[in-house]
């Protein structure tokens, strides 16, 4: 017996049909398909999702929080890259 | 045999419920928080479907009786569950053997079921085998992970095979309320599943580099009452709520 921990995997989940999957937690398992019935098991056991992405969190290439800057704050003055000079149709949901 | 589909119906709410209130035993005793909340989510379908198949035996008996009365004020010996529900949960391993050898053959018996004539007790197993169709891969998965482990971990669920191998026979064995089932009901045909089992648990044991184990007799008797030593205590903690307050509800 090891007292290693089992690793973690973020859980994703798609809500319904035609959303996107969303990060929803994480949960420890010893490989890939546990941690799928982990996830079904901790995640879903109120109707949450159709569909459920497990990733080992380890495997995840995340940005630098050091490079906040560079990353993402030439961006700020960028106002003609959003959309808002369309208008959008009544009725159009999930945009 | 005009009451067999009510017996029937009661056999399979006893194996149901027995079956819940063991894993309910497990409950905070899991080694990690994951299988925690596993093990509690299988115990509450158990329930569900113990109070479904309770309901309708009520129903069928016309004498008032709910799934209380069912589940809290019956004794021990009138209780008609396979045996292998009430055996004592033992390590983690145990209760995976146990788990595989049982829903292996549940969930076939559910399957067959759902074709069943009886429309309530069709419908009641329509929803109960999706949930045993879940339990079933997980505890499958642990049985391979475990069998094909460690040393020790085959080793274990080996010897948890020896010992739960034997309350096999039952799951086949059918007498005069499963024979009036398939007969008037379309109901399962036993040996149909237990081929089938065999076949599927075979497969299932090779990957976990499991042996089945040969020559085992099989016990039965928890159709006509006859339990195991440990099945009195079981009863008493199940019940000792309704037996001390009659009547308490939330």
């Amino acid at each position: 017996m090891t007292d290693e921990e089992w690793p973690l995997y973020e859980v994703f989940i798609r809500a319904r049909s035609g959303l996107s999957h969303r990060h929803a937690g994480s949960v420890h398992a010893a490989d890939d398909e546990m941690a799928l019935n982990h996830a079904r098991d901790t995640y879903t056991r109120r109707m949450e999702g159709v569909s459920i992405w497990v990733v080992r969190s380890d495997k995840i290439v995340a940005s630098d929080p050091a490079e906040t800057s560079a990353f993402f704050e030439p961006a700020e003055d960028k106002v003609y890259r959003h959309p808002t000079f369309y208008e959008i149709p009544e009725g159009v949901e999930n945009l | 045999m005009s009451d067999a589909l009510l017996r029937y119906v009661l056999r399979l709410g006893d194996t149901a419920l027995v079956t819940a209130q063991r894993m309910i035993e497990r409950v905070a005793g899991e080694p990690e928080l994951e299988e925690e909340l596993a093990n509690a989510n299988f115990a509450l379908d158990y329930i569900g479907q113990a109070r479904m198949l309770y309901t309708y035996a009520g129903e069928l008996d016309g004498n008032g009786a709910d799934e209380d009365h069912f589940a809290f004020r019956r004794d021990a010996q009138q209780f008609r569950n396979l045996l292998i529900a009430e055996q004592p949960n033992g390590h983690f391993g145990d209760a995976i053997v146990r788990q595989f050898l049982f829903e292996s053959f549940y969930v076939l018996l559910l399957n067959a079921l759902a074709q069943c004539s009886d429309a309530r007790l069709a419908e009641i197993a329509v929803r109960a085998e999706k949930e045993v169709r879940y339990h079933l891969r997980y505890a499958m998965q642990w049985l391979v992970r475990l069998g094909d482990g460690t040393e020790e971990s085959h080793a274990r669920v080996q010897a948890s095979l020896d010992e739960f191998w034997r309350y096999t026979g039952e799951f086949f064995t059918g007498d005069d309320v499963d024979a009036h089932l398939r007969r008037e009901y379309a109901g399962p045909d036993l040996t149909a599943i237990a081929e089938e089992w065999r076949k599927n648990v075979a497969a299932v044991l090779a990957e976990a580099t499991l042996t089945a184990p040969a020559d085992v007799h099989m016990v039965d008797g928890g159709r006509a009452g006859r339990h195991s030593e440990h099945f009195g205590f079981l009863v008493a903690e199940m019940q000792h709520l309704q037996r001390s307050y009659p009547g308490a509800s939330w």
